[in-house]
């Protein structure tokens, strides 16, 4: 194992154990405390594992994960940002359909392999992502009958 | 034989049309890489709140089915396995494939399917109801010992660490604890208004199964599919049939290896078509024709990943006990018709029941029909690119977990668990098991107040859980799987390096 996952395996399995240390604080501090007997159980169960788990990612003893290589997170980053401002922000503040749609067709344009400078891959990505929306409003709008928020725009 | 009494409502208009778009759309669905069968059912399950509970499972089953079977579709034609389960099915169908008798593995592959299918479902059908009535019999303390073997077991099972997985069903188990308390009404862990009345399972299984794979497509940034799809040349469904029953080694070899896999809670298909296919290759006396492009390899490898699938849902339909991932899926399905599958299941909702398991039986024998038709259409989506299917899968996402309460805070816990659920499986962690905990975690507590109740009344706690032979050998079994597992762990750890743990792993992912 490089030294690059063995740093982020310590990262995340301090972080999960964080969360156990948390969850159990909370369930055997707070009352009433017949509300939290299943919680005070699993989470000692949890907090025992979390903290093997972290103190083998200290040792350096973990066998299981290769963790982030920074391409692989190069790659990741600005899609994750696109679904995360979609989701926690522009469906609501622009419209389910207008946010979901123009999210589309970023993550297209960043994540489909023809060439930019063509016309045609940029007719071709509009097309598709017209295509979309109108399979997603004849679904969820037409069919279910889902009211999405619609807020500035649709 | 009351099964029979209900073959007929797979037959109305609406049900029988169903039947064909789950089967014939999971064909499609299945042959493309990355759309894994759970992953096809929680996002299919949106669209089943209009329908009748009994519809929504047909449509819901056929996925299921017809996922497992499509994903040799792009095993053999791409050398990419739709899914998991259609590792094996690549060793020798493509090698077949290349030698131009892509047909005649397409056929194999689909004939086979059908008749593990068959079996695991009529094992299902004569199975379930005499598990229902031995059900019966169990109290809170063992349907506690139950939840917590039904965690324990995928959370060991699934995957290559032990303790991570077990960590994974607890961190599950958590998540079903927060928001009201049934009993006293206390809120608990409710640190933003999106969790207050809980987390709900549907947008929680969405989360959990399309993100991770959304953001893996992300993660192979820019990239084209260059796997060159084989033409499918034509070749007599009537030789491939005869071919089917006269390689019956290994065809009774997949189809019993499936169905007994697909018991155990945990194993899924991925196992039993390797475990199949290794048995098949050891056992046959042209053993070293097997990864050369065998036709008894598709064979074993495709019936056994099908004959997995009855089974896996023989505890959930009797004991509310999800035997995997997709069962879970499932299960979540079933809950928001309003429908509690366990021992009462049958006399409950006998048409919702059996209707279902009818369809499944049904369905196998269409999906074998119609694999062949779909197979070329299947090929072309399964190349599809990436990009594509990644923002097809996350607004598919986005919709789906909106559409169930109509609510923001749903869309946002889907958000979150999928995108945390992404980079804790970078670092060993399992989605299963935290899904299993998620949804078994409000049996086990239930129960376990229950029971806490029961013994307050009559004997102590510790007397009522841990004494009485069924407690005892529940206890058992989750302490002999966790054992089991630990030694394997070990013993694979002995016996590969670190290069091949990263190896297989990178594989996998």
């Amino acid at each position: 194992m490089t030294d690059l996952p063995r740093t982020q395996h310590i990262i995340a399995s301090g972080l999960v154990a964080a969360v156990g240390v948390a969850v159990a604080f909370v369930s055997y501090t707070q009352e009433p405390a017949a509300a939290f007997l299943f919680p005070r159980m699993i989470s000692t169960v949890f907090v025992v594992l979390a903290l093997w788990t972290f103190g083998k990612a200290l040792m350096g003893r973990t066998k299981v994960g290769n963790g982030l290589d920074a391409r692989a997170l190069l790659n990741i980053l600005p899609g994750l940002l696109v679904a995360l401002v979609l989701v926690y922000w522009a469906a609501k503040w622009l419209g389910f359909y207008t946010a979901t749609t123009l999210a589309f067709f970023i993550l297209l344009s960043l994540y489909d392999p023809a060439p930019h400078g063509a016309v045609k891959t940029w007719i071709k990505r509009a097309l598709i992502t017209a295509g979309f929306l109108a399979v997603m409003y004849g679904l969820f709008a037409g069919l279910l009958n889902v009211f999405t928020p619609r807020e500035i725009f649709f | 034989m009351e099964f029979l009494a209900y073959f007929g409502d797979v037959f109305t208009p609406i049900n029988f049309a169903l039947l064909l778009l789950g089967t014939i759309g999971g064909l499609i669905l299945g042959a493309t890489p990355g759309l894994s069968p759970t992953m096809a059912v929680a996002l299919l399950i949106p669209f089943t709140f209009k329908l009748e509970p009994a519809q929504g499972l047909i449509l819901l089953g056929a996925a299921y089915t017809s996922t497992v079977a499509g994903g040799a579709v792009s095993a053999i034609l791409l050398k990419i396995p739709g899914a998991p389960a259609n590792i094996a099915t690549t060793l020798d169908g493509h090698t077949m494939a290349q030698k131009g008798q892509g047909a005649r593995a397409l056929q194999l592959s689909f004939l086979a399917s059908a008749v593990g299918g068959v079996f695991g479902v009529l094992l299902l059908i004569f199975l379930t109801p005499l598990l229902a009535q031995w059900a019966l019999a169990f109290g809170p303390s063992h349907l506690f010992w139950l939840a917590i073997l039904g965690v324990t077991v995928i959370g060991s099972l699934d995957g290559s660490s032990v303790v991570k997985g077990l960590l994974s069903g607890c961190i599950g188990l958590w998540l079903a604890t927060i928001g009201f308390d049934d009993i006293m009404g206390a809120q608990r862990f409710i640190f933003h208004p999106s969790v207050s009345g809980g987390i709900n399972v549907i947008p929680a299984l969405i989360g959990l199964f399309a993100i991770p794979q959304v953001i893996t497509m992300f993660a192979k940034g820019r990239i084209s599919l260059d796997a060159e799809v084989l033409s499918v040349e034509r070749h007599p469904i009537k030789d491939a049939v005869a071919e089917v029953f006269r390689r019956s080694r290994a065809l009774t070899i997949g189809t019993l290896t499936g169905s007994i896999i697909g018991l155990i809670p945990g194993v899924g298909g991925q196992i039993a078509g390797l475990v199949a296919y290794d048995q098949s290759k050891k056992m046959s006396p042209e053993r070293d024709k097997f990864g050369t492009g065998h036709s008894e390899g598709v064979i074993a490898a495709e019936s056994a990943n099908n004959a997995m699938v009855g089974p896996s849902l023989v505890p959930l339909l009797t004991l509310s006990i999800p035997g995997s991932p997709t069962a879970a899926v499932l299960l979540g399905g079933l809950l928001i018709h309003g429908i509690f599958p366990g021992s009462d299941l049958f006399d409950n909702n006998p048409d919702v029941a059996w209707t279902f398991i009818n369809s499944m039986l049904i369905g196998q024998i269409l999906m074998c029909v119609f694999g062949l038709y779909v197979a070329g259409l299947a090929a072309r989506v399964a190349q599809v690119p990436n990009a594509v299917m990644a923002a097809i899968v996350l607004g598919l996402a986005v919709f789906g977990s909106y559409s169930v309460q109509n609510s923001m805070g749903d869309v946002y816990v889907m958000m979150a668990l999928g995108t945390g659920m992404y980079f804790l499986e970078r670092f060993g962690f399992s989605a299963a098991p935290l899904v299993l905990g998620l949804i078994l975690g409000p049996i086990a507590e239930a129960n376990f107040i229950q029971g806490s109740m029961i013994a307050n009344a009559t004997s102590s706690v510790g007397q009522y859980f841990f004494t009485g032979p069924l407690n005892l050998t529940l206890i058992a079994v989750v302490v002999a799987s966790i054992a089991y597992s630990v030694w394997m762990e070990l013993r694979s750890r002995r016996y590969t390096t670190k290069e091949d743990a990263v190896k297989k792993e990178e594989a996998l992912s």
